[in-house]
């Protein structure tokens, strides 16, 4: 792998729980993210997915320092930037932008296209000289295949789609290293959300940018992604190349989840076993002890109860070559294929 | 035929002008049959379903045309009384969102009962009891310590059970579910669809599940309608549609969405967006993104020819389908 250019270790954020008004008492907490390690090459696209309440959105603000973690390390180049001073933090703000994921709420309707992709310059004047900066929003529109001529124009003038890119020129505007991106393309319609992912594809090669791709759609991860890390209740429980996890998943988590996935192929529904989890996500506020997973998982056993199984490649496959020797938080890992392999069966019908 | 949809046109008027939402749809459903109706935000699918239940909010919206026949009687033509002794006693509607479709101050167990209070006649006690059976249905742990409980006591998957229970109540012979798994986690979504579709094996209902997922309706639909811009574009059972699609719009839909089991590079996008429903294109409403479109399409509307081939009916309205299906 290259050279990692952001560290994330043992990450936390909990919010407090408290009691009373006057004399506030913490009676609690919401471990959103409770121990989460990572790292991101230079180039690569690491894809986080996860259910809703994982955490993988608080994970996303606390990259881009919207959320200050409760405790851990977010290095970026070395550095651990939820510890830098203002004026360093501001330097390093430049290189990670976000992405978000509602275009109708995250543009402010009273703001021009134009004033919206270039007001990150107002705060990183250094980027563009002030005379400069009409064009390079213009730039930057071209670059997202809007026409440059939409520059006056409102949010409420443009579809979804259409948002998303000004929400993606906005993110390009300071020539970030890495995109954070949250959900990028779940608000859309399916015809244009292939639109949106393609331009974040071919903005990667262009600009070489590292992304970090939060989502709960599998597919659209797969897609995208040159790494995948599956998160559970605040923890990454696997993590691995794509076809490590796609392919060869070995915690019972994701391989529920991909069978849980509906593929558009009737003729697949039939030689496809399915995995129906019983129950609901617990509470991130009473996490169960253990393995957090074993209240939903069909293997649990007594040792499940007792010790939390540590992200690492499983002691069976540790001496393998096999593509199931890849990080994954279970005391009783096993491959199980849920996923068809790639190029079986015909390829489909090409336009 | 339990429901059919004749020549359904809807518009709205708006200050804009008139957003033609439903241009002629035709559909039909069998008891016991599932009818997947396909399309993107825009594309009429909602209006229609709306339009069958009589919940259609009129002005703005206007029907301009068309008949439903529900066992052969015209809906459109019965006053709102009668209309409302067939609404959620013979057919009933799943909606998406769960949490603004329920009443948060009302408990579960009043919400259910209240089918039975408002429909039968039932006293409170009887109809709570009714309510308990009815979550027991659809596998509601505990039904009975649940049943007082008020909705945001409930996980998302558990509100949308109580709605399908509610829609249950009257055992009912249509069932519309506007996309009843969309709000919902890829794990939670397989346990509420695989719930649907055994209720309706076991009550012999019939099924429209509107969606813009064509994963989840391959799992578990008979037949498909797309729909484009308040038209269908194309109708074939589910298998057929997969193997071969024979409208260009529907085989764009289903290039362009990436494959659990398949690492593509670039992905097929369908150029442009989706219409603007005060003006549609003149010819056939796709020709603006369509890789086939010639002149022809640019003036003359498609009709909805037969493009039977093989034993079983399929319909498209593309004038060049044979080059789709074959090309």
């Amino acid at each position: 792998m290259a050279e990692a250019i952001l560290e994330v270790r043992g990450l936390h954020k909990h919010y407090p729980l408290t009691r009373g008004i006057l004399f506030k008492k913490q009676v609690g907490a919401v471990r959103a993210v409770d121990g989460v390690d990572f790292d991101l090459a230079a180039g690569e696209t690491l894809g986080i997915v996860g259910e809703s309440g994982c955490g993988k959105s608080t994970v996303a603000k606390m990259l881009v320092n919207l959320e200050r973690p409760t405790s851990g390390e977010i290095r970026y180049k070395g550095e651990d930037i939820s510890k830098l001073s203002p004026r360093a933090l501001k330097a390093v703000r430049r290189n990670i932008q976000m992405v978000f994921q509602d275009p109708y709420t995250s543009l402010n309707p009273r703001m021009t296209v134009g004033d919206i992709i270039g007001e990150p310059y107002e705060i990183h004047p250094e980027v563009a000289p002030k005379g400069d900066r009409r064009r390079k929003v213009q730039d930057l529109l071209d670059v997202v295949g809007l026409n440059p001529e939409y520059i006056n124009r409102y949010p409420h003038q443009f579809s979804g789609g259409q948002r998303q890119r000004i929400g993606i020129a906005r993110g390009l505007a300071l020539q970030p290293e890495i995109i954070v991106a949250d959900e990028p393309v779940s608000a859309l319609d399916v015809s244009v959300q292939a639109q949106v992912v393609n331009l974040l594809g071919n903005l990667q090669t262009e600009f070489s940018l590292s992304y970090v791709f939060i989502a709960h759609d599998l597919s659209i991860v797969r897609h995208i992604s040159d790494r995948v890390g599956v998160m559970y209740l605040g923890r990454i429980v696997e993590i691995g190349t794509d076809a490590e996890i796609y392919e060869h998943p070995t915690h019972p988590y994701t391989q529920a989840l991909l069978s849980a996935v509906p593929v558009p192929d009737p003729e697949a529904r039939a030689h496809r076993e399915r995995i129906i989890l019983t129950g609901d996500v617990p509470s991130p506020a009473d996490i169960p002890s253990g393995c957090r997973f074993r209240t939903r998982c069909w293997k649990a056993q007594e040792r499940c109860t007792l010790e939390v199984p540590e992200l690492a490649v499983p002691a069976v496959f540790r001496l393998t070559e096999s593509p199931a020797k890849h990080d994954s938080a279970c005391h009783f890992a096993e491959e199980k294929q849920v996923v068809p392999p790639e190029d079986d069966g015909e390829e489909p019908p090409s336009p | 035929m339990l429901l059919e949809v004749r020549d359904l046109h809807v518009e709205f008027h708006t200050r804009d002008g008139v957003a033609k939402a439903v241009n002629g749809v035709d559909y039909s459903v069998n008891a016991g049959e599932t009818l997947a109706v396909l399309g993107e935000s825009g594309s009429g699918k909602s209006v229609t379903a709306q339009a069958v239940m009589g919940i259609l909010d009129i002005p703005p919206g206007k029907i301009t045309q068309g008949e439903i026949l529900f066992q052969g009687q015209d809906l459109l033509k019965l006053k709102e009384e009668e209309r409302r002794k067939i609404r959620g006693a013979k057919m009933a509607m799943v909606f998406q969102d769960a949490l603004s479709s329920l009443n948060p101050v009302v408990s579960v167990g009043d919400q259910l009962g209240e089918m039975f209070q408002v429909h039968k006649g039932m006293s409170r006690k009887d109809s709570r009891a009714k309510a308990v059976e009815l979550m027991d249905r659809v596998r509601i742990p505990a039904a009975k310590e649940r049943v007082g409980q008020y909705p945001h006591q409930f996980s998302g998957g558990m509100r949308q059970r109580i709605m399908i229970a509610m829609a249950l109540a009257l055992e009912p012979e249509l069932i519309i579910a506007d996309e009843p798994t969309t709000a919902l986690d890829v794990t939670v979504q397989a346990q509420v669809m695989d719930l649907l579709a055994e209720l309706q094996r076991e009550l012999n209902m019939g099924l429209i599940l509107i969606t813009h997922d064509l994963g989840v309706v391959a799992d578990v639909a008979d037949k498909i309608a797309v729909m484009y811009a308040g038209r269908i574009v194309e109708r074939a059972p589910v298998h057929e549609i997969y193997k071969a699609p024979a409208h260009p719009y529907t085989k764009g839909l289903l290039e362009s969405i990436p494959r659990l089991d398949q690492k593509g590079q670039e992905l097929y996008a369908i150029k442009g967006l989706p219409p603007n429903l005060l003006a549609i294109p003149p010819g056939c409403a796709f020709n603006p993104r369509c890789p086939l479109a010639r002149d022809r399409c640019r003036t003359d509307v498609p009709p909805l020819y037969d493009v039977t081939e093989s034993p079983v009916k399929r319909a498209s309205a593309c004038h060049f389908w044979k080059e789709c299906l074959h090309g």
